[in-house]
């Protein structure tokens, strides 16, 4: 539609210590009115402590195209994976 | 004199639970017709928030008045002239910008009211108006936002929150009229001087009104009447439509 106002991410941090998560976005005209927007969007049932909002323009997204280069790879390296190794029995704290 | 104070303890709840009982229903009715989703789940969110408060103050009405009636009895039950609301929550939702101008102009005064009685002596209104005073805080400051916003936006949008402005200023005096025997009450510790509220409202809007690049309203002379039961014809129909299911089904539960 055009007339629109330009869309934005949403980030909530459920409580101190924890990481912001993406959960959603919203439509606003300036970053004061994405944050009151996320707020009355997203955190009406206390979801949150804290909020970001990022213009979703200004987000770089991968190439879904490139999906096969980017992430395939990873598939076959399962020793990377900190359970591939067997810890030794007398080893403890680990 | 102790009726007397008793019965003006009782006006004043209500006059504090049918402000926001009032607005709350009006806000409602946007419900599923704001302009975006994000307003309208701001309007709903105002008007619960509203509604919330309504019942703490009309809940302590009853109390005081002591002859048995709740909340629910009080806000279903009562006709019109029962009613001690001001004019300014009454009003017609209108368009978009006279719905925030009559937000801005009601919250704003909310906001100073409830900082005020926080440190009332009448423990119970104060307790209220302590849990009132963040969500009136935040109330008033979104919909400033949309006064500058629409004030200081397109020809259309200013000329929308021009008219918004002139519909609902005439019915600010009211909000800081004291009434009869009040007076009783602010001595006794049960409610604070509303006309004190005054140039801090005012410095405050026209703060608003100069990010907006817009002019106070010109009215020659406000309205009043809310406050004794003298109500304009809105209310009548938006009672007409509040308490039809519970006056329709008096035992109706969820």
């Amino acid at each position: 539609m055009d007339g629109e106002f330009p869309l934005w991410e949403v980030f909530v941090r459920a409580k101190n210590g924890l990481a912001h998560r993406h959960v959603g976005s919203i439509h606003a005209a300036d970053a004061k009115m994405a944050i009151d927007g996320a707020r009355d969007v997203y955190t009406r049932r206390m979801e949150g402590v804290s909020l970001w909002v990022v213009p979703s323009a200004q987000i770089t997204a991968s190439d879904p195209g490139d999906a096969g280069k980017l992430f395939e790879p990873a598939a076959d390296k399962v020793y990377r994976h900190p359970t591939f190794y067997v810890v030794p029995d007398n080893i403890k704290h680990i | 004199m102790g009726e007397l104070l008793q019965a003006a303890r009782v006006q004043h709840a209500l006059r504090l639970g049918d402000d926001a009982l009032i607005l709350g229903q009006r806000l409602g009715e946007w419900c599923g017709h704001a302009p975006t989703l994000e307003v309208d789940l701001a309007l709903a969110n105002f008007g619960l928030d509203l509604i919330g408060q309504a019942q703490h103050f009309l809940g302590y009405a009853g109390i005081v008045e002591g002859v048995g009636r709740d909340a629910d009895a009080l806000a279903f039950r009562r006709d019109v002239y029962d009613f001690r609301n001001c004019l300014l929550v009454e009003q017609p939702n209108g368009d978009f910008a006279r719905t925030m101008a009559r937000q801005f102009l009601f919250s704003t005064w909310q906001y100073l009211h409830m900082q005020a009685l926080v440190s009332l002596p009448d423990r119970k209104i104060a307790e209220v108006a302590e849990k009132a005073v963040k969500e009136v805080d935040y109330h008033a400051g979104l919909s400033g936002d949309w006064i500058v916003r629409l004030g200081d936006g397109t020809e259309e949008s200013q000329r929308r929150m021009i008219a918004g402005l002139a519909w609902n200023w005439r019915f600010v005096d009211e909000l800081f009229e004291v009434q009869d025997g009040e007076a009783d009450l602010v001595a006794a510790g049960f409610a604070v001087d509303r006309a004190s509220l005054r140039p801090a409202w005012d410095a405050a809007v026209d703060a608003v009104f100069a990010r907006a690049g817009l002019e106070r309203p010109q009215v020659t002379r406000g309205i009043t009447g809310g406050r004794i039961g003298r109500h304009s014809e809105h209310l009548g129909h938006l009672l007409a439509e509040m308490q039809f299911l519970p006056r329709a089904y008096p035992d109706a539960v969820w």
